[in-house]
């Protein structure tokens, strides 16, 4: 079979999945807004105890991979394929970034016994208990997506090498672009929601 | 020609290569619809035992948790394996890209990637059975807080409805690129055939509806494995927010199931009545009026959940309404109907079995979305008996319309006509014997999901059970002569019915590459002046 080439047709594909995407986070949105309307005081206590400065640096880092992602688009775009691939990069390591980041804040609260079932978490009201369960699951969901996006790069990447993916055809690398903002949005609005309604 | 040629040719490579990694949307279609098939008989037997357990009241054959089990199991594989998709997975794939004469989908490798989604998906499903703490007990709805507590294996099963509902987002978002970038030239949007109408219409809830399945699932994994709380009271959770989002799939999840059998039933009824469709447009736009509007009444399933009294009565009104658009499609195959020059052929009588089983279901969906009515019937044989008229009655006999009236096309020969009324009218008997005690049963207060009954519910529990008998003999023959004339059929030629959508103008298989050039589309869907006689 020829190879069938449809850059709008494969455009309009991944912006139906992102729906998809928007969707899914959407459920966990609902429930979070539900539980706000039923514990607005204990959300507002239970939010003191997040780090805000290790929030604020991983939307700093995320919005600036979000950056990198769209730069190595425009560098593919016009032909230099080294600089994309070094964009490519960039993009991932504050990816890592942002997971080790993650990573010192979960383990905190992971030892203070901050987590479901904790011997901490345990003994506070439900509001609280709820608010956590939600942070873990919202924010879990959100770190595999991060994981997600960067086994996309990781394609895209060797699709470049292999010369798949190039200035004239650079629709997959366009696309993992896309999901790399989505992901960034996302944790644009998972942010306030835990860390600052304090 | 036969079942050997055309696309289904052996190409020379093994049979796995050839097959299950094929990109070709026509054997991808048939892919789904033997493992449909399959899986459909799997479901056929455990519904039968579920039927035998019940012929007396108290313990004939299986244990309660047995029983649990079996009605669990013959949900699931049903709902989710092959009531969801069978109709678009396995006929749209199949004709959706020769309707629109378009050389395969949009997106093929997406579909071979969703098939494979679709045996793990199953397979996990199915390994749930043997492994862990032994099959899931919680109905196919995995309900909190017991599916959440259960110490049956919940977890796995449940991994295989994500994994299912994944391939289902995929093949909708294909089909939505496909309609719209893979029409041939000429057909435009008021030019495509309904049965595409409706995969559109069906594409865009499966898309839009089943991310809310998949993160509801997930939370019950993450509910079970790690203890969250989410939908524990003592934690901060509520039980009813997981009622609401599961039905927030599951109620346009009927739709999904219903919608690609009412297009089939659009496309069979003006063939074999030689008239243009009743009302195209309006068929379209009820179609898009149930995709929509069915995404907003998901709530009457949950009446006496506790919901607010407010609630409860917009949740009725907004049931009404959207009854209204499938209604408009009833009387639009009637009229269809009505002064046509009728030919009963087996896909017909199919269809008229549909239109009858569907309407015997939808009506008493309406005594089930007005909430007084539905405070006395909920949660009784009532329901169960209106879902298997809807979803048996409906989407099954939609399948089989389909797999009647494009048999020829798929294998190049005809089946045993003669015998595929015979089972059409045994399926028609059996169904209403197997479905209509259940609504008098609801209507007495016999509660579903009970493995023992009060003695005076007996006649009616047998009644049912005969049904099934008939029911299952009706499937067996028409399996049979399906099988059999697979092989042994009449060969028939390019358009056994004279049918004037694009498939029919292709050879019986059709080829690997589907039209030697692109067609160039003149005239609607439904036009018969230019059909020719000439095979
Ligand atoms: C179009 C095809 C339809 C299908 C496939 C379908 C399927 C189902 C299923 C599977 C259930 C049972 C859910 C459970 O396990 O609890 C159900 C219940 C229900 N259906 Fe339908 N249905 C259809 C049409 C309708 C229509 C047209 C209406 C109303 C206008 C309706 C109203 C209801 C209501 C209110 C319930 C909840 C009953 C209760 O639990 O008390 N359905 N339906
Ligand atoms: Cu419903």
């Amino acid at each position: 079979m020829t190879e069938h080439r449809d850059y709008v047709g494969a455009k309009m594909g991944m912006w139906l999945f992102l729906f998809t995407e928007i969707l899914l986070f959407g459920g966990l949105f609902v429930l979070y807004s539900v539980t706000l309307g039923r514990y607005p005081t204990e959300f507002h206590e239970a939010s003191k105890l997040l780090d805000v400065t290790m929030g604020t640096t991983n939307t700093v880092v995320l919005i600036t991979s979000s950056l990198f992602a769209a730069l190595s688009v425009a560098a593919l775009q016009k032909g230099s394929r080294k600089t994309a691939e070094l964009f490519i990069g960039l993009t991932m390591a504050l990816a890592c970034c942002f997971l080790v980041i993650k990573y010192f804040e979960w383990s905190h609260k992971i030892h203070a016994g901050i987590y479901p079932g904790g011997e901490t978490l345990v003994q506070w009201e439900p509001g609280k208990q709820a608010f956590f369960s939600l942070y873990y699951t919202m924010t879990g969901l959100h770190g595999l997506h991060v994981i997600i996006g960067m086994g996309v790069f990781t394609w895209v990447w060797a699709m470049i090498r292999l010369e798949r993916c190039t200035p004239d055809h650079f629709v997959a690398l366009e696309n993992a672009g896309l999901y790399w903002h989505l992901v960034d949005l996302i944790w644009i609005y998972l942010f306030p929601l835990y860390y600052l309604i304090t | 020609m036969n079942v050997d040629a055309g696309f289904m040719a052996p190409g020379g490579k093994s049979w796995i290569r050839e097959w299950l990694f094929t990109i070709d949307h026509k054997r991808i279609g048939m892919l789904y619809l033997w493992c449909i098939m399959a899986f459909f008989i799997v479901g056929v037997f455990l519904g039968l035992l579920i039927r035998m357990e019940l012929f007396w009241p108290g313990r004939d054959f299986i244990g309660p948790q047995t029983y649990n089990a079996v009605f669990t199991l013959h949900g699931v594989i049903m709902i989710f394996i092959v009531v969801i998709p069978s109709i678009p997975a396995a006929f749209g794939n199949i004709f959706l890209p020769l309707q629109l004469g378009a050389e395969d989908v949009a997106f093929p490798r997406l579909n071979m990637f969703s098939f494979w989604l679709y045996l793990i998906g199953g397979a996990t499903a199915l390994i749930s059975l043997f492994t862990g703490g032994g099959a899931p007990d919680t109905g196919w709805t995995f309900y909190v807080p017991f599916s959440a507590v259960t110490t049956t294996n919940v977890s796995v099963a449940v991994a295989g409805v994500f994994i299912l509902g994944f391939s289902s987002i995929l093949t909708g978002l294909n089909f939505i690129v496909t309609i719209h970038r893979l029409r041939a030239p000429g057909l435009s949007w008021t030019r495509l055939t309904l049965f595409a109408w409706a995969l559109y219409a069906t594409a865009w809830i499966q898309v839009l509806a089943t991310p809310i399945l998949s993160i509801t699932v997930v939370l019950i994994i993450i509910e079970r494995l790690l203890g969250m709380g989410i939908f524990d009271p003592a934690r901060g959770g509520d039980p009813i927010l997981y009622q609401h989002l599961f039905w927030i799939y599951s109620h346009p999840a009927v739709y999904i199931m219903i919608l690609p059998a009412m297009g089939v039933i659009s496309d069979i009824i003006p063939v074999f009545c030689r008239k243009s469709i009743f009302g195209y447009k309006t068929i379209v736009g009820s179609s898009l009026a149930i995709a929509f509007a069915g995404s907003l009444v998901w709530a009457h399933h949950m009446f006496v959940s506790g919901m607010s009294d407010t609630a409860v009565m917009v949740f009725s009104l907004l049931t009404f309404i959207v009854a209204v658009p499938s209604a408009i499609k009833v009387f639009n195959w009637l009229s269809t109907m009505y002064k046509g020059s009728i030919r009963l052929e087996p896909p017909l009588v199919y269809a008229l079995g549909f239109i009858f089983l569907f309407a015997m279901g939808g009506i008493t969906g309406l005594v089930l979305g007005s909430a007084g009515t539905d405070m006395h019937v909920h949660d009784t044989y009532f329901v169960v008996g209106h879902f298997h008229y809807v979803i048996f009655g409906g989407t099954g006999f939609g399948m089989f319309a389909a797999i009647h009236y494009w048999f020829p096309k798929m294998y190049g020969r005809m089946y045993n006509r003669k015998q595929a009324m015979i089972a059409a009218v045994l399926l028609i008997i059996g169904l209403n014997g197997l479905y209509f005690p259940m609504y008098l049963l609801g209507l007495q207060g016999m509660p579903r999901r009970y493995y023992d009954y009060l003695p005076q519910f007996t006649p009616l529990h047998q009644l049912s059970t005969y049904g099934s008998w008939i029911t299952f003999v009706g499937l067996a023959l028409m399996l049979w002569n399906l099988v059999r004339s697979r092989y042994k059929g009449a060969p028939c030629g390019r358009n056994p019915w004279k049918a004037a959508t694009l498939e029919w103008t292709l050879p019986s298989p059709p080829p690997t590459h589907n039209f030697d050039e692109v067609p160039v589309v003149t005239h609607g869907p439904y036009d018969y002046s230019e059909v020719r006689d000439d095979d």
